[in-house]
């Protein structure tokens, strides 16, 4: 099998093999932040940042770290970038980091980051690590944009907070729909979004 | 003790970890193919819930919230607010005992060790596992109301990946739209699952 070009390994897991659709990889987070359109493009940034640095960090050291030790050395790798992460949004953005809540804190424990690790950037080199992290976390922010966007535009008739369909609580039209504003509607969104994206890409369904 | 049947009863029912929060989805969906699988997880999950959230409680009484090195009677360190290495501190907690209960049961109960298999590792990544902690530190529980919630929380998860399980299985004699089948289905039934527990929340002591 020919070995998979950087520019493949940066776009496959968009549409190929996104990891929320295909791999089941980082679905905790995507379902809570998606109320909100700019929770949902800063939760995607965050998990892009870090797979892709955390990815890079343990391909450089792939080499030295002994078996039986493996997870606890990736888990204190990702554990501190994504310290660093919250402390930046908590400086930066009080507002977002409080919706965000323990969302951040889980990017830890987000299956993205350590299944890349763990299928990547154990095996390759630095550069291609970091590029299959980035790769995945574009992959998952495609899927976080789409629900978002969905969510926010037919649950309060706004995108960024900005007013597009202007709903009747403040004199306007639309009639706001408030079962896309509660948890479910996400989970039904995203089988809705594999759906269709197994109809498109029909080698992604699964067997009998 | 009124607080603790109301921490138990919000932890199962409207505060459930997979159903209403949607914590450690990824082994949620992956795993609960049939129903013998997902009851050994469950069962998994409740026991390192009901170590590692008092443990974690513990370290933040007493190391790492506002104030809390006072007890060592050092000036200094009385004053020092250590909140930031807690992310670090908790998912080192976790995955020792994970170890721990892998080496213990591997020693005493063979049996179950050989049945758990590969989902007692897996658990140290499940994030309904540190995300029960982040809770319990965010609600800022006492001990009682942590070991509670630990339990109560497992418990709650173990409930949701089993019935998901029930329905999957006799979900296999449906017939399924080919772009549906597997995990897309799964979603729709969870989501559908999600929106049922949503009536629980008007529950109250």
């Amino acid at each position: 099998m020919a070995e998979p070009t950087a520019k493949q390994i940066l776009l496959d897991p968009l549409l190929n093999k996104n990891p929320i659709a295909l791999q089941i990889l980082g679905l905790c987070s995507a379902l809570a932040v998606t109320v909100k359109l700019e929770t949902s493009v800063v939760m995607a940034i965050a998990v892009t940042l870090v797979t892709g640095c955390s990815s890079a960090a343990i391909s450089v050291i792939r080499a030295e770290i002994p078996n039986s030790i493996r997870i606890i050395v990736q888990m204190t790798i990702i554990a501190s970038m994504v310290i660093m992460v919250d402390q930046i949004l908590q400086a930066f953005t009080p507002e977002l980091s409080r919706q965000l809540s323990v969302f951040v804190g889980l990017i830890i424990t987000n299956c993205i980051v350590m299944g890349r690790a763990e299928a990547f950037a154990m095996k390759n080199g630095p550069l291609l690590s970091f590029l299959d992290g980035i790769g995945n976390g574009l992959g998952y922010g495609l899927m976080l944009i789409l629900v978002g966007c969905c969510r926010e535009l037919l649950g309060s008739g706004k995108l960024f907070g900005h007013n597009v369909l202007t709903p009747v609580t403040e004199g306007g039209w639309y009639p706001t729909n408030g079962l896309m504003l509660i948890a479910p509607s996400a989970f039904i969104l995203i089988g809705l979004i594999i759906w269709a994206l197994r109809t498109i890409k029909p080698e992604q369904v699964e067997a009998e | 003790m009124e607080t603790y049947v109301n921490i138990f009863i919000s932890a199962i029912f409207t505060k459930n970890l997979a159903l209403s929060l949607f914590l450690g989805m990824c082994t949620f969906l992956a795993v609960s193919k049939n129903v013998k699988t997902a009851m050994g997880l469950g069962i998994a999950v409740i026991v390192i819930q009901t170590i590692t959230v008092p443990a974690n409680n513990l370290i933040y009484q007493f190391l790492l919230q506002p104030g809390a090195l006072s007890w060592t009677g050092i000036e200094s360190l009385a004053e020092q607010d250590l909140m930031f290495v807690g992310l670090i501190c908790y998912i080192g907690v976790i995955a020792a005992m994970v170890q721990i209960l892998e080496m213990a049961l591997d020693k005493y109960f063979p049996a179950l060790f050989n049945a758990l298999g590969i989902f007692l590792p897996l658990i140290t990544v499940n994030c309904a596992i540190l995300g029960g902690t982040l809770l319990m530190v965010e609600e800022q529980m006492d001990f009682p109301g942590s070991v509670v919630y630990g339990f109560s929380s497992g418990l709650g998860w173990a409930l949701a990946i089993v019935c998901l399980a029930g329905i999957r299985e006799k979900m296999k004699y449906s017939d399924v739209p080919a772009g549906l089948r597997g995990l897309g289905i799964t979603f729709i039934t969870v989501g559908l699952m999600a929106l049922a527990f949503q009536t629980f929340s008007v529950i109250k002591f």
